[in-house]
């Protein structure tokens, strides 16, 4: 057994399995084209499961993956297969949860790939090199929200898209509470 | 130039696949990556550039040394702006670039005056992006600030620094073990994952001192841990302690309560870590289990499908070993069967199959039949190989098993799967001997429609052995002759083969094959004709109806007895000339140890490949060895070999086993020895054995090893006399004698002096088990009715205090080496008494049947009744001598 959870890869696959965005911790897929062969797998795997209401779990090839769609959107978590299971379902759902508030309710693909910094920063601040950094989804969303704005800059100078992320980081934090 | 990252909504209303990214290209995006160096930074166009480079990335796109290097340098620039959002983006984008070392001296300084910034998100960011990129001649300037971010009040920043500190330790030990204190005041940090990090990392720095771990353990078992991940880590930390410290006292397992405690954490990965915990530990007791079940028990009626997987995978591993343990939890198993998600309800199967008693199996195979429609091959498969040891456990059910077999054979599936069917088909037949018929033709209806080559061939392989020892062979032929007829060249070839082994066994057959091969004369494939024409002459096919002679059937049914290594050694070395290749120069000494280690970890049963694999091939093997050897050669029938004892330490320098040869009047020592050092070389190597504990046994002959080079296992042999047919036991000691050469290991030649040295072994015995073969029976009861109450022997003894019920089984049937019957070498829970069936046979050929009745007389005192049948008084009766000796 591995001493501390060790998290293999972080994936979101759109509705058809392309990439929306990934992050791997783990040198079992040295290539982009393992990679790929990977996400396929797990995407035709998963694609007929009803991940929508509670995580679902499979195992293959000895690794154990949690998964939760929502919308056109398939979110992934990756362990070894001596994994902790519900350990891996925690970083999924911190994770899942997190963009959930970060995108406001909003979840989709669309979504995701207009607000991909934030979602780049929550996997950012959920894992660091396979290590768990952080679970709890209002602390990983309050981490990335905080920094739209440098809180310095007088508002009368800010642009009117600053001023718009701006107001989207307000709603954040009250949401938060 | 560039497009906005965000469009505007009406734009893109008619776009079904909307993406911002649609049409992104490398080259465009790099263009775009100079708005980096532009003197007035627009921060959110900066953050939309960086986020299409990371989307780049992320896509699978690679940038070439130049790219990067431009691009890397663009953002260093970018360190100027104020705005915290961009900074982050940098960041990231650092990290996917992993600079080259030169190029890191450029962003140092900027990072390291963020991780001393007054804003906690720019310190602990900057910690991990300097630390993921850093070597560790930088690690030293950094140092300082590191230590104080360990116990930073702002947990953020502590995690980054712990986290960062866990990387650093695989490359740089010496400078993070100095943090130690500051890792420890973190550990009692009250933010929970700074205290799962800190955690993390102390045990990692301190991991190889052993007392230590210990130390840290136990003060924290007291409870001050609250981060449910940090609890984890301290189970998994604290099974690593309870591993390590193992068998030293035989009373309560330290920090078993401390695991017991967990099972009631309020966190569910607690509870589950815990009960995974217990069911891990070496030798588990019943006691122990009980509780652990009994959460994973509730865990398989949530309604969090991770729950219920978690618990059920756990219950399946733990039924591997403890089978009655888990029968608590078979309703809510068979409840799980209908689970909507197939990998919990295939392992909720395979758990119920190996839990389940007889009666319950057709219920059970009813269940699954529905069931298997609905599955992926992989978890057919499962299935299969767990419906194969029910049927070994169960042989009386094999009827059923072995329709429900047939019948998935015949529905759709891929090779993987169909070849895990027939391999269980084969080893069915083997070891249940009233399933060989039915078997043998379910495998010939599969071949009528088999689209598998590999898996036609070996079962044509199979019938060619098995078919011509049934009570009525010719049925198979239309089978096999079928396959000439409509399949392609190799089934075709392989179908002659076995046609011809047909002929060779049945004389009845004979002219009827002869026929048939004859026909095969005119097939259009070069081998199948060479075949047919092979077999007709050596069978001799031409003439009348003549007698087989013995070694047709050794060119026709014995399996190549030199190992294949060495053929193919010899076959290289060959070299085309007048003298034709002679199979007998090929050396028939077994250089590696031979087939009874590689059994031990190939749990799987190899089915097919190899047809009487098992513990029948293993005494093949070494009866062809030791009947290759001159001086064993008139020993008769060899009647068991032991399996491997070791005589030496581990990680000794000369590592012997001992492998126990029993014939009717004589006893062979097999020691196989292995030369680990390797500035040695061994010759004449011998081992010289005492035999005065063992007044029964008189040496006969010993073959020494010539030589025994570094790492490369040998053998050397001695034999013994016995009276014969009578169990005769003792005690020996050892001693290897050789003579030591050294070895130049630059050139790896011996020098020509040596040595005589002498290596003292440790003891052997021939104990009465030795001299019973574990042979099983598939149904106990006919066979005990069958045997009659002519030779029974029945008595009663007092086996002392023992730890529970299951220990003192256990020890019975190792004392009498016998295969115990219908898994009732398990015993329940809690149960006060038990039967446990034992059949064997005994040397001199003597079937032996054992029924052992236990009972526990008091809190631990185990009572047994013990009632023998065999073919002969005699045996019967030594049988209760060896339980009364032992």
């Amino acid at each position: 057994m591995e001493l501390w959870p060790l998290i293999k890869n972080i994936l979101i696959l759109d509705s058809e399995g392309k990439r929306i965005a990934v992050k791997y911790y783990s040198d079992d897929w040295p290539t982009n084209a393992a990679k790929e062969a990977f996400e396929k797998s797990v995407f035709t795997k998963t694609q007929k499961t009803n991940a929508r209401t509670e995580a679902e779990i499979t195992m293959f090839d000895d690794y154990i993956v949690v998964y939760k769609f929502v919308q056109d959107l398939h979110f992934f978590v990756t362990g070894g297969e001596n994994e902790n299971e519900i350990i891996l379902a925690a970083v999924l759902q911190g994770f899942f949860d997190a963009v959930g508030l970060l995108l406001r309710g909003t979840v989709d693909k669309k979504e995701a790939l207009e607000n991909l910094d934030i979602i780049l920063l929550c996997i950012d601040e959920i894992v660091d090199g396979g290590i768990i950094l952080e679970t709890d989804a209002n602390v990983i969303a309050g981490k990335v929200a905080s920094h739209s704005m440098d809180a310095g800059a007088p508002l009368s100078e800010q642009t009117i898209t600053q001023a718009l992320a701006t107001a989207r980081e307000h709603l954040t934090r009250s949401l938060l509470k | 130039m560039a497009q906005p990252l965000v469009k505007k909504d009406d734009d893109r209303d008619d776009e079904a696949d909307y993406s911002p990214f649609l049409g992104i290209e490398k080259g465009a995006v790099l263009q775009e990556a100079r708005v980096f160096n532009d003197p007035q930074l627009d921060p959110r166009r900066c953050s939309q550039v960086i986020t299409k480079l990371l989307y780049l990335l992320n896509q699978g796109e690679t940038f070439t040394k130049v790219e990067a290097t431009e691009v890397f340098f663009a953002v260093t620039k970018l360190f100027q702006s104020k705005d915290i959002g961009l900074r982050r983006m940098v960041y990231v984008m650092i990290k996917e670039l992993s600079p080259s070392a030169d190029e890191v001296i450029i962003v140092t300084s900027s990072l390291m005056k963020d991780m001393t910034s007054k804003t906690d998100m720019y310190r602990a960011n900057a910690i991990r992006v300097l630390c993921r990129i850093t070597d560790g001649t930088l690690l030293t300037q950094i140092e300082r600030y590191l230590k104080q971010a360990i116990v930073d009040k702002n947990p953020v920043v502590a995690s980054a620094a712990l986290v960062s500190g866990i990387h650093l330790l695989q490359t740089n030990p010496e400078i993070v073990k100095r943090w130690s204190n500051e890792v420890q005041e973190a550990v009692q940090s009250r933010a929970a994952l700074v205290q799962f990090h800190a955690l993390a990392l102390l045990h990692q720095i301190r991991q190889n001192d052993r007392l230590a771990v210990n130390k840290l353990v136990s003060s924290l078992t007291k409870g001050s841990v609250r981060s449910p991940l940090a609890q984890c880590l301290l189970i998994r930390y604290t099974s690593q302690v309870i591993r390590e410290s193992a068998n030293t006292q035989a009373g309560d397992r330290p920090f078993y309560d401390f695991l017991e405690g967990c099972l009631r954490h309020k966190a569910e990965m607690v509870i589950f870590e815990a009960a995974r915990a217990i069911t891990e530990l070496n030798g588990v007791t019943t006691r122990e289990l009980t509780p652990a079940i009994t959460v994973l028990q509730l865990f398989l009626s949530s309604s969090k499908p991770v729950l219920r997987f978690a618990a059920v995978r756990t219950l399946n591993k733990v039924a591997m070993t403890h089978p009655m343990a888990v029968t608590n939890c078979n309703i809510d198993m068979e409840s799980l069967i209908s689970d909507q998600n197939r990998s919990i309800a295939t392992l909720a199967i395979t758990t119920l199959l190996k839990t389940g008693n007889e009666s319950s199996v057709d219920r059970l195979m009813k269940q699954i039949t529905n069931f298997m429609s609905d599955i992926a091959d992989e978890f057919k498969i499962v299935v299969v190989e767990a419906i194969r040891s029910l049927c070994l456990k169960f042989p009386l059910k094999h009827r059923s098993l072995m329709n429900f077999l047939s019948n998935i054979l015949r529905e759709e599936g891929g090779f993987d799967y169909k070849k895990a069917i027939v391999d269980s088909i084969v080893i069915l037949i083997r070891d249940i001997p009233e399933a060989k018929e039915t078997g043998l033709l379910h495998l010939c209806e599969f071949i009528e429609d088999c689209e598998f080559t590999y898996l036609s061939t070996q079962i044509l392989h199979f019938l060619g052995i098995e078919g011509p020892k049934t009570s009525d062979p010719s049925k198979y032929i239309r089978y096999i002759y079928n396959r000439v007829h409509l399949e392609n060249a190799t089934v075709r070839a392989a179908a002659v083969s076995t046609l011809a082994k047909f002929g060779a066994m049945v004389d009845t057959l004979k002219p009827r094959i002869f026929v048939l091969l004859r026909r095969c004369l005119f097939d259009n494939d070069d081998e199948v004709r060479d075949r047919a024409t092979l077999y007709l002459n050596t069978l001799g096919g031409d003439g009348a109806v003549v007698q087989t002679g013995e070694d047709v059937k050794e060119f026709l049914f014995g399996s190549l007895d030199i190992p294949l290594v060495n053929l193919e050694n010899s076959l290289k070395n060959y070299e085309p000339s007048e003298e034709s290749f002679d199979i007998y120069s090929v050396p028939r000494e077994v250089k590696t140890q031979p087939l009874a280690e590689k059994k031990a970890p190939g749990k799987k049963p190899t089915g097919l490949g190899a047809p009487p694999a098992g513990p029948p091939s293993t005494v093949d093997a070494y009866e062809k060895l030791l009947s290759s050897i001159p001086e064993f050669a008139n020993f008769g029938k060899l009647f068991k070999s032991s399996a491997p004892v070791e005589l030496t330490e581990a990680e000794t320098e000369y590592a012997v086993n001992v492998v126990k040869h029993i014939f009717d009047g004589h006893v062979v020592f097999q020691y196989n020895c292995t030369n680990t050092i390797p500035e040695q070389l061994l010759e004449n190597v011998t081992v010289i054995v005492d035999a005065s504990e063992a007044e029964e046994f008189a040496e006969v002959a010993s073959k020494p090893l010539r030589s025994l080079p570094y790492d490369s296992p040998g053998q050397t042999f001695v034999a013994f006399e016995k009276p014969e047919g009578i169990p005769a036991v003792g005690k020996f000691s050892n001693m290897l004698r050789f003579i030591v050469k050294e070895v130049d290991p630059s050139t790896g030649e011996a020098e020509d002096d040596g040595v005589e040295d002498e290596y003292q072994l440790e003891e052997l015995e021939v104990v009465a088990a030795d001299y019973i073969l574990k042979v099983g029976v598939s149904n106990f009861r006919n066979a005990w009715e069958s045997m009659g109450a002519d030779c029974e022997r029945i008595d009663e003894y007092g086996l002392g205090p023992r730890e529970s019920l299951a220990e003192a089984v256990n020890a019975v049937i190792d004392l009498l080496g016998m295969q115990p019957c219908e898994g009732t070498e398990v015993v329940p829970n809690n149960s006060r008494s038990h039967t446990c069936l034992l059949s064997g046979v005994y040397i001199g050929n003597v079937k032996v049947l054992v029924r052992l009745q236990f009972g526990l007389d008091g809190p631990k005192d185990v009572a047994m009744k013990l009632a023998v049948r065999s073919e002969d008084e005699a045996v019967s009766d030594a049988i209760h001598e060896i339980v009364a000796s032992g």
